[in-house]
Parts: structure tokens; sequence; C-alpha cells
């Protein structure tokens, strides 16, 4: 695999994290509890959408087809999209919601304070940039996990549930191939194991102060995305999302 | 301070915001939260998402004490009829800076 092929997959992989769970916590967007949870996922939903438009249109621009980001986000299908199957989950609740937005959070802080050093121009300045957001983005999230998961018993039950559902999940977010190990021969970007390490030392200690307990998933742990392979709920996601551009290519405001 | 549950959505806060380093902090609108610690973050998303802030201040409503309709005769009507506290009833003599 070529240096530029296996950045514009790695770009791709990013940016598609960033599309997906931008898309979902858009769904929010009027049904929300109060307005400021409303405006506050929203924010986060805009925030990375603001990282997916950056991540694919350079993916597009290595390429070298003249696909621009919105090719790259309503003209592709199911089968070619990178997005961890964490965060193509569907939200349930807002608990549920927030644990997911937690875990990517934490996995996103730790992946681009080292990207941020990044041998790559692009990665390094992306990294920068959008460091801010995400550090804003895991303190809001972390807040609420303590305030759920150590609330009331109805909030603790809920996060519980939403704990068992998501964990085996997480392991996925660290999976490694031959795009990491072409791209990290260069400095181009860490070792997925290392931002591991640093992500469960912060979530175990954070669930344990949360009083949430993780769950033993007897040794499961949900994968696929890397190749393609996606959850029954991504597809749904993509047809509301790409429904207008695609009924009418080329549509402006 | 103890913050006690007045509504479902937790208790209010007014919300201050500081527009530039060394100027005062001026009252921007209030919002709902469960703490002062969540009240922050929440103000920080529905009242600075357009650079409007450096600072932010969040005081639960109830601890703030206000003058009521009935104080106003005596707390304000007395200064209606006294200009002379104005900086403006007085003529700048020329040559004066920093005024």
């Amino acid at each position: 695999m070529s240096r530029d092929q296996a950045l514009i997959e790695y770009l791709i992989r990013l940016g598609d994290n960033a599309l997906i769970i931008g898309q979902r916590l858009g769904e929010w967007c009027g049904h929300a509890h109060q307005l400021e949870s409303d405006i506050a996922l929203t924010n986060i939903a805009l925030d990375n959408i603001g990282q997916c438009r950056l991540l694919l249109s350079e993916a597009g621009q290595i390429e070298g087809k003249n696909r621009t980001e919105n090719d790259l986000a309503f003209f592709r299908d199911e089968k070619d999209f990178r997005n961890s199957l964490l965060v193509e989950q569907p939200n349930e609740n807002f608990g549920h919601t927030i644990l997911r937005q937690y875990f990517y959070d934490v996995f996103q802080f730790y992946l681009y304070s080292a990207l941020k050093s990044s041998g790559n121009e692009f990665l390094s300045g992306f990294a920068a940039k959008s460091l801010k957001e995400v550090s804003y983005h895991r303190k809001l999230s972390s807040d609420w996990i303590l305030r759920l998961g150590d609330g009331t018993s109805e909030s603790h039950l809920k996060m519980v549930e939403a704990l068992e559902y998501l964990w085996p999940f997480t392991f996925e977010l660290f999976e490694m191939n031959e795009i990491d190990a072409t791209l990290m021969a260069e400095n181009w970007v860490p070792d997925l194991s290392e931002i591991e390490k640093k992500w469960r030392n912060e979530v175990e200690a954070h669930l344990s102060e949360a009083t949430l307990e993780i769950p033993d998933t007897m040794g499961y742990k949900a994968t696929g995305s890397r190749k393609g392979h996606h959850t029954e709920y991504l597809g749904f996601l993509l047809a509301e999302m790409q429904a207008v551009p695609r009924s009418m290519p080329g549509a402006k405001w | 301070m103890n913050v006690k549950d007045i509504s479902d959505q937790g208790p209010l806060w007014e919300v201050f915001i500081q527009s530039k380093s060394g100027i005062p902090h001026k009252h921007a609108g209030s919002l709902h939260a469960p703490d002062a610690e969540m009240a922050l973050t929440a103000a920080r998303d529905v009242y600075t998402r357009r650079g409007e802030g450096v600072s932010l201040w969040v005081v639960q409503s109830n601890s703030i004490t206000a003058t009521t309709e009935s104080d106003s005769e005596s707390f304000f009507d007395p200064a209606d009829d006294k200009v002379y506290r104005h900086p403006t009833f007085y003529t700048v003599p020329e040559g004066v800076k920093y005024l």
C-alpha cells in the first residue's frame, strides 16, 4: 500500500467517524430534555461535521479524482464507510448518547493529542485546530457521566444499561491494519495501542468515580468497520442523510 | 450553597459574560442546569458560540436580591432632579487631558 493511499484511507476513517457521530447528534435537534442540552449536543454535532469537511476534502484532494467532500459524504455506500461501529449506534436515550459520546471524545482527545506532533503537515495542523473543540466535548460528556452515573437510581440504571450495550463497541476504536502500519512507518500517525492505554486509564477511573462497573462481555468484541462491515443501523442513517443530495444531485441552497 | 431543584430542569442560573478582559461582566440571560459547573458549560454553549466573551460567571438566580416595583419611588426618583451628579453637567476646562 502506498503512503498516499494509506493516508487517504486514514483521513476517510477519521472523517467518517466525525460525519456519522455528527449526524447522530444532529438527530437530537429539537428533541433533548432541555434547551441547554439540545444546543450543547448540536454544537458538538456541528464541530464534528466541521472536522469531517476538512478530512474528507483533504482525502478527495490527495486522491485526485475530483471527488469533493460532498461526493464522499453523500455518494458512497455503506460498505465504503470506515467509521467505527460505536458512532453509528442509535441514540436511544440521553444517557446512552452521552456515554457513546464520552467513549468517542476521550478516544479523539488522545488520538488528536498524538496527531498534533505528526510528521504530516495536514494531520498536525488539523489535530491542533480540532483538539480545542474535542477538549471541550470531553469535558462536557465527562461531567454528564458523573452526574448520570452517580445521580438518581433511574439515571444510574440507564447508564448501566447503556454501558452493557456500548462497551463491546469500544475495542474496535483501537484496531490497527495495514493503513496504520504504513503511516506509522512515516511517523505520521500514532500506535493505537498506546492511545488505548491512555483511554483505558482515564475511562476506567472515571466510570468508577461515577459508580459504574465495566461489564464482563465474556470476551465479545464488536468488529468489522475497518473492512466496511457495519451494524444494521448505518444503512438507515445513510438513507436519511443521503436522500436529498441523491434525489436532487447538484442541488444548491 | 444548597442547590435545590426548583423545576425538573434543575435550578435557574443567571449568566454574565465579560466580552474583553478588563471590562465588567454583563448580564446575558439565564438557563437551567443541575449545578454550577454544568451551568458554566451550558452558558458556554448557549451564550458564547459566536465569540461573545472571554470569561463567564454564573449565579443561581434565587441568590440574587432585587428591588421591587414598590421600591422604585424611594430608590430611584430622588435622583431625577439632581442633574449636577452627571459629569456632563460640568464644563471641562480646555486643555485637560484624560477625563
